[in-house]
């Protein structure tokens, strides 16, 4: 079965040198305003997971998760995570690098 | 722009050099007629700008142009910290200050903003990139209307009594809570401030605020107007990213309160700080408003179409950088193509361009990422055959501006399971679709994990009523948008939030209930 979730080669690289620089690492996709419907990149343990959470992949060895009821409403796409330069208003990892996370999203083959 | 790293300390109002070239050279020149822009800005703690104790810097990005427009304190845990010791200094003294004296400094921030209002709106456009005249005409008489607003309701404010019976009463005060965070969005970095700022001070407490990292400059050229105004410590702004210095602020066992602006993540993340400390915290975290027209609108042809049409095109305000905006529209199959036709030809007219230009209406992005995402929002809405009615596309302007980061506004067509219909792309796009009965209006509108804000246009009472009651959001706008008068109380159900901003309920949002219970019998109880 075809993965969820993929990740670009230069996200690849991003969360690799996060990996190097603050260990096991995860994503939570945001919803809402601002910064939203963005991955957000966080230390495994730093965001606390909960039974609303559905874990929809892993991208480069990190588990990737969104809240179940956001995922109802995307369920029928999947994702690549990429990377642009910018910088989020927000607590994911790689805001200090000048870069950002960011979705790109295409239909499930039906 | 000057190059001066250590700051006047008292309200500047000298000339300084400029920077730049073209449109925008002559927007800044202006800018430095009033006040320096600095290079480099530093944190705002204590009454004294100060530098970083690691000596981290950022660059801020104007994104009108994409250049870098000057650096800002890069803080970590124990800038924020030394924030923490400042506002502890100073709360007690301004808790116990006199409610007629701190409402005379909010008012008297309120001045001097008025004072210097085309500059404070000049900056924001260059740190922001939204329209000059928005700055001018919404955000600035906003904010400045909100400390006005503030110092009246605390004045006006007063405790209760409860008389128990003959002899015993209950008394209660209205207590500051002493020292509180605040971390603010990008969208209106003075006037999302000024919301949270001014109930904060107005009911007696001490702040630490972390502007967005993406537009931090205009909240420290504010703090440098007003800071002579101020007691030391009473209004602390430290900068930075949320990890390093967000997280040691909203994680901080010395603060009492925590206020967020941004999106679900994060507001989860800053729940889960605050529950380390079991302090309270309020949250506005955005929305999927619809804005919804019936076919009554368009029984008449007269001035109300006209404003209907133009609430159609309010979801470009800001860029579409508001967390109500009104991004899906829902439209009444009867005057369906009628009323589309017409508003996509009102959002066609909207003026893009020069954001220092008074008769520009939107501006750029505030930032590449935003841009980048926008754009991803045009990608899955037509994969998923949403029909592009106009715009769907970056917008390239020339000159000074071809680095800036533009978006046509932009009008989709579909139904609302589609992904741009469900999360908020805060960019000027708007996702348009029909409804037949009021219970299907009512449906789609409540098929949202959101509820921030909601437009109902009807020429009919009742309908106006009952999908004001029905709609479940906190801000139903009925006949009308965008409007964010102080005295109107803002604020989301659902996974929009917690709690309220605006309108003197917000005092209670800073301040703690003491209840004194006292007994003026002299008989003991007989108990034991």
């Amino acid at each position: 079965m075809e993965d969820r979730v993929s990740v670009s080669e230069p996200a690849r690289q991003l969360i690799e040198e996060l990996k190097a620089a603050h260990g096991p690492i995860m994503f939570h996709l945001s919803g809402g305003c601002c910064d939203g419907s963005a991955p957000m990149c966080f230390q495994v343990g730093e965001f606390k997971l909960g039974g609303v959470d559905e874990k929809v992949g892993e991208i480069a060895g990190c588990e990737f998760w969104m809240a179940r009821e956001q995922f109802k409403l995307w369920a029928h796409t999947k994702w690549m995570v990429d990377v642009v330069p910018g910088r989020g208003a927000s607590f994911s990892l790689e805001a200090p690098l000048n870069k950002r996370f960011l979705i790109r999203s295409d239909l499930c083959a039906a | 722009m000057s190059s001066a790293q250590v700051r006047p300390s008292a309200a500047p109002s000298h000339p300084g050099p400029i920077h730049e070239s073209g449109s925008f050279a002559a927007h800044v020149k202006t800018l430095e007629r009033t006040i320096p822009l600095h290079a480099r800005y530093e944190n705002f703690i204590g009454g004294e700008w100060v530098a970083p104790l690691k000596g981290g810097y950022f660059e801020n990005i104007s994104p009108t142009t994409g250049q870098v427009i000057c650096k800002i304190a890069r803080s970590q845990a124990e800038d924020v910290e030394r924030a923490v010791d400042a506002a502890h200094a100073a709360a007690p003294a301004w808790g116990r200050t006199a409610v007629a004296e701190r409402a005379r400094v909010l008012n008297r921030i309120a001045d001097r903003m008025e004072q210097y209002l085309p500059f404070l709106a000049a900056v924001e456009t260059y740190d922001n990139g939204k329209p000059i005249r928005e700055t001018n005409l919404a955000d600035m008489p906003l904010a400045v209307d909100h400390f006005r607003y503030f110092a009246s309701c605390v004045r006006a404010q007063e405790g209760s009594l409860g008389e128990l019976d003959d002899d015993t009463v209950a008394y209660h005060y209205h207590e500051p809570l002493g020292v509180v965070g605040q971390i603010i969005p990008w969208n209106f970095p003075i006037l999302m401030a000024a919301w949270k700022l001014a109930p904060a001070l107005a009911a007696g407490n001490a702040v630490i605020i972390k502007p967005a990292e993406q537009t931090p400059m205009s909240l420290l050229v504010f703090a440098e107007l007003v800071q002579d105004l101020l007691p030391p410590g009473v209004l602390n702004i430290v900068n930075g990213f949320g990890l390093e210095a967000g997280k040691p602020l909203a994680s901080n066992p010395r603060i009492a309160k925590i206020a967020f602006t941004g999106e679900t993540t994060t507001g989860r993340l800053i729940m889960q700080y605050a529950s380390e400390n079991i302090i309270p915290v309020t949250l506005e975290l955005g929305g999927k408003s619809p804005n919804i027209f019936f076919a009554d609108v368009m029984r008449e042809e007269d001035d109300f179409v006209d404003k209907a049409l133009e609430g159609f095109a309010m979801f470009a305000l800001n860029q579409g950088e508001v967390c109500t905006c009104p991004s899906r529209a829902l439209v009444q199959r009867s005057i369906y193509d009628r009323f589309m036709e017409r508003a996509v030809k009102r959002v066609e007219k909207i003026r893009q361009g020069d954001p220092y230009d008074m008769s520009t209406q939107i501006g750029a992005q505030a930032s590449n990422d935003q841009y980048e995402k926008i754009l991803s929002y045009f990608d899955i809405g037509r994969k998923e055959g949403a029909k592009v009615l106009t715009g769907g596309v970056a917008n390239k302007l020339s000159g000074d501006l071809a680095g800036g980061y533009y978006i046509k506004p932009t009008v989709f067509e579909g139904h609302n399971k589609m992904r741009v219909f469900q999360e908020e792309i805060f960019g000027p796009v708007v996702s348009a679709t029909v409804f037949d009965t009021q219970e299907q209006a009512l449906e789609i509108a409540n098929d949202t994990l959101y509820g921030l804000g909601a437009g109902i246009w009807t020429r009919d009472l009742n309908t106006a009523y009952r999908f004001g009651r029905g709609i479940k959001a906190g801000r139903v706008w009925t006949n009308c948008y965008h409007a964010y008068p102080a005295h109107a109380a803002f604020g989301g159900y659902k996974k929009s939030g917690i709690g309220r901003e605006t309108h003197k309920m917000m005092l209670d949002h800073y301040q703690q209930t003491k209840n004194v219970l006292v007994s003026y019998g002299t008989k003991a109880l007989g108990f034991f």
